[in-house]
């Protein structure tokens, strides 16, 4: 049953404060948030009564996830728990990391949701072919696998290194590697075990197509029928030309997501809106914003530029308003999801000279 | 606005992904351009043999005879660009506009891409050696003397990563046309209007459009493209020349390091190749790999250094539409102000001096652009490093070195201008093999002659001559 956007709103100010609750309660709370607030000046707990109050915070500085001791970021009332650690970054320097315990769990079943039984079957299964190590995505996409019931097999590609290959300009090695993973994805939908969904990066998409296309195949006579795609930068043009010319009637659906969020489903995306591709956070679990560039406190009109504002509300991690490193165009709320969304998620223009993307 | 589609063999693709191209001067939007992926151009090479093919079925005084009509209505017609008409001054306007070339600076390319195109069969004549072009369409035939011979394409198409800014270097490519091998083009960024042009004069000049290929995009259609052909021209810095040293599939083209090299027995006369020097470090703006970056003399460095800051030095940046302007723009300042930090460092350097110093200063910045003004050092020995540097802008080191160690000290050079009669010395140049192109004479380094080889043959690159006997009973082809 459809909500609202004002009954939206009122579940997510009323879960925004479940979460203020748990994170700053002493018996609960996220030992970082619990030394902060001595030095914030207000309390949380009787001063934010919904997501407008959150300016109070300032803004989430991603530098604070950087280093140890990790052990601050895990909120007492998860002691004893199993703790995962994802990082993101870290080609050079310092990683990102975020402590979890069942947060990419519930994100990915509540995003299968969102999949067409049609094109992802109940208990069919899947080929992951992409970045694992430290990154959330592999063990998320394998749950997401099991959750409906099938048995994720996975290939490995290291970002970290494609993205040194690059700067190092070794441009040979990098065809290799390329090479490398797609051959494992090769073997694999050859052997037997009968994978019809697949989830990939862009780039990797492209490549594991084109190798199908060599062998006479495609995507879809090889026996994917859903593509589950995203890790990187996503492009209306690069929708269209995966289904204009690699897909071969297989479904895809782009996704916007990092270790930080989550994971922002898309609303369908085809030819009659020139592909554009939208995205809506999870709300009330997250909240994307599409904010002023100068004034991250004055959300943009529909339709204008900004930059991405993220917020994610957990019980394992609270994180309010965090200027996230792409830009794109604020969307209206619509049915399926009567909340604000996103559309042409692009790196941020104040750092994208800088940032490698879509490379992998 | 005129939109620029990407050409998948001739058939129009508009991406939803474009570029807009802006006026170097006013940053206003004069085009917008499609960008293609990489795996666009790896799928699309399925088709590639079908590129040679439609040239291969055209007889080659047909082709040849295309090409020369395509000459003209490149240089005067009215060409129809798909959504829209572009005179020959639309062209010189908005090529000027996004690459901040001197509108007579892009005429003056037209006029040579013109010139190559209608000499195109005496540019054949001279580049095979009087090969009868048939023999290259079929792939074999015999000699006058009766020798057989043979000659095998090594690619249906040429890969090309053409240069971001520069019009001058397209002449290079042309021929590939007329010896049948299809057009895999990624233009330049801001310079995509050559190439563009060019194909539609083509066009309508008869050629068959399966021979075009034209994937304007990024690094990864740059890769693409070498990936994916078995010989590519690519242009770029001294560390793509680099990357590719060695690899024969690619023919590499960056920086050139002209120069001018006076001979002892010529140099007291140097007044009198004064001309020869400022043409070969001013045309074009400085900006070509042919343009002079040094001029090595065993004596009188310092006067030549002066008269030549005297000729160079009081050059001011003009607007574009200037007809006597001789400085392009650099349309991203920054590379201006750090190639001009780079040669305020260099001047430091001991026995090194600006002759262009008292003519002002060398960067002159706009809101959007900046310019170089010409500047001419004197370096009393090889070893400073300002030496060897080649910069987008005049720029020219006059350097003094004894006669014996000029060819030892000059390092690469695509062109030496040797001004000397010494029988001796002639020789020795002659068989420097660092020595790409070799004027004997006073010829300025910008002036080359079609009928010679540039930077390697490129009917040698894209063929290859192989060994071929046949009973001629058996021949059936």
């Amino acid at each position: 049953m459809p909500i609202t956007e004002q009954q939206a709103r009122e579940q997510l100010d009323a879960h925004i404060r479940d979460m203020v609750a748990w994170h700053f309660d002493p018996e609960t709370g996220t030992p970082f948030w619990l030394e902060r607030v001595q030095q914030m000046g207000f309390d949380p707990r009787k001063e934010v009564h919904g997501y407008q109050d959150l300016k109070k915070f300032g803004e989430f500085e991603d530098e604070w996830l950087r280093g140890g001791p990790l052990q601050r970021w895990i909120p007492r009332g998860l002691a004893g728990k199993p703790i995962y650690v994802f990082e993101t970054g870290g080609t050079t320097g310092i990683p990102k990391s975020r402590i979890n315990h069942e947060d990419f769990r519930i994100d990915y079943s509540l995003f299968s949701e969102t999949l067409p039984d049609e094109y992802f079957p109940k208990g069919a299964n899947w080929l992951m072919l992409g970045p694992s190590g430290p990154r959330r995505l592999r063990l998320a996409v394998e749950h997401l696998c099991q959750f409906r019931g099938g048995i994720c097999f996975c290939v490995d590609l290291d970002p970290r290194w494609v993205i040194k290959l690059i700067k190092k300009g070794w441009m040979e090695h990098l065809e290799a590697y390329k090479q490398h993973v797609i051959e494992q994805g090769l073997t694999i939908l050859e052997a037997g075990h009968d994978i019809q969904c697949l989830f990939t990066t862009p780039k990797l998409l492209e490549a594991f197509a084109l190798a199908l296309e060599k062998q006479g195949k495609t995507i879809r006579s090889a026996g994917i029928k859903g593509v589950f795609s995203g890790g990187t930068e996503f492009t209306p043009q690069f929708t269209r030309f995966a289904v204009e010319e690699l897909l071969d009637g297989a479904y895809m659906t782009p996704t916007y997501g990092n270790t930080l969020m989550g994971l922002a489903a898309s609303k369908p995306v085809g030819p009659e809106d020139g592909y554009k591709i939208s995205y809506y956070a999870p709300q009330p679990r997250a909240v994307i914003e599409v904010v002023d560039f100068d004034d991250h406190e004055k959300v943009v009109e529909y339709g204008q530029t900004g930059r991405v504002l993220l917020s994610t509300f957990t019980k394992e991690f609270f994180m309010p308003r965090f200027p996230e490193r792409d830009e794109g165009e604020r969307e209206p709320p619509y049915e399926k999801y009567p909340w604000d969304g996103v559309s042409g998620v692009r790196p941020y223009r104040g750092f994208a000279s800088t940032t490698t993307v879509g490379v992998y | 606005m005129l939109h620029l589609p990407i050409l998948r063999w001739g058939d129009v693709y508009k991406s939803l992904d474009v570029d807009t191209l802006t006026h170097f001067m006013t940053g206003q939007a004069v085009a917008e351009m499609s960008r293609a992926n990489g795996a666009m151009v790896q799928r699309d090479m399925r088709h590639a043999h079908k590129a040679r093919q439609a040239l291969r079925d055209l007889p080659m005084d047909d082709l040849l005879a295309k090409m020369h009509q395509a000459a003209d209505l490149y240089l005067t017609a009215t060409l129809n660009l798909g959504d829209q008409a572009q005179s020959p001054e639309d062209f010189v306007k908005i090529q000027s506009a996004t690459t901040g070339l001197p509108e007579n600076m892009c005429r003056a390319n037209m006029k040579k891409n013109h010139f190559v195109l209608q000499n195109m069969p005496s540019i054949l004549d001279a580049l095979t050696r009087g090969l009868d072009l048939n023999i290259i369409r079929k792939g074999f035939g015999t000699e006058p003397r009766g020798v057989p011979l043979s000659y095998q394409a090594q690619s249906p198409i040429l890969g090309m990563v053409l240069p971001n800014n520069s019009p001058g270097v397209h002449t290079l490519w042309l021929p590939a046309l007329a010896l049948q091998i299809g057009l895999l083009i990624k233009p330049g960024s801001a310079e995509p209007w050559t190439p563009f042009r060019l194909i539609h004069a083509f066009l309508q000049a008869g050629l068959p459009k399966a021979a075009f290929g034209f994937y304007p995009g990024g690094h990864d259609v740059g890769a693409a493209v070498l990936a994916a052909s078995q010989r590519s021209l690519v242009f770029g810095g001294e560390a793509t020349v680099q990357q590719y040293h060695g690899n024969p599939k690619v023919q590499v083209h960056g920086p050139g390091w002209s120069k001018i090299l006076l001979g002892q027995d010529e140099v007291d006369h140097w007044e009198k190749y004064l001309d020869v020097m400022v043409e070969s470090v001013l045309l074009n703006s400085g900006r070509s790999c042919i343009n002079t970056s040094a001029i090595y003399t065993p004596r009188h460095g310092r006067a030549i250094a002066q008269a030549l800051a005297e000729r160079l030095g009081p050059i001011q940046p003009t607007p574009p539409d200037d007809p006597e302007a001789k400085l392009a723009a650099f349309t991203t300042p920054s590379l201006a102000e750090a190639i001009n930090q780079e040669i305020e460092g260099d001047v430091k350097a001991q026995g090194v001096t600006d002759a262009t110093a008292k003519f002002g200063p060398r960067l002159v910045k706009h809101e959007r652009c900046a310019y170089l003004r010409p500047t001419v050092i004197h370096a009393a020995s090889p070893e400073p490093a300002v030496v060897r540097r080649e910069y987008l802008f005049p720029f020219v080191t006059v350097v003094d070195c004894p006669q014996e160690k000029i060819v030892q000290a000059i390092g690469p050079t695509l062109i030496a201008t040797a001004i000397t009669r010494d029988p001796a010395w002639q020789r020795e140049l002659l068989d420097a093999v660092h020595i790409d192109r070799l004027n004997l004479g006073p010829i300025p380094t910008t002036r080359l002659n079609w009928r010679q080889p540039h930077e390697g043959n490129i009917v040698e690159f894209l063929y290859r001559s192989r060994a071929f006997q046949f009973e001629p009973d058996a021949l059936r082809l």
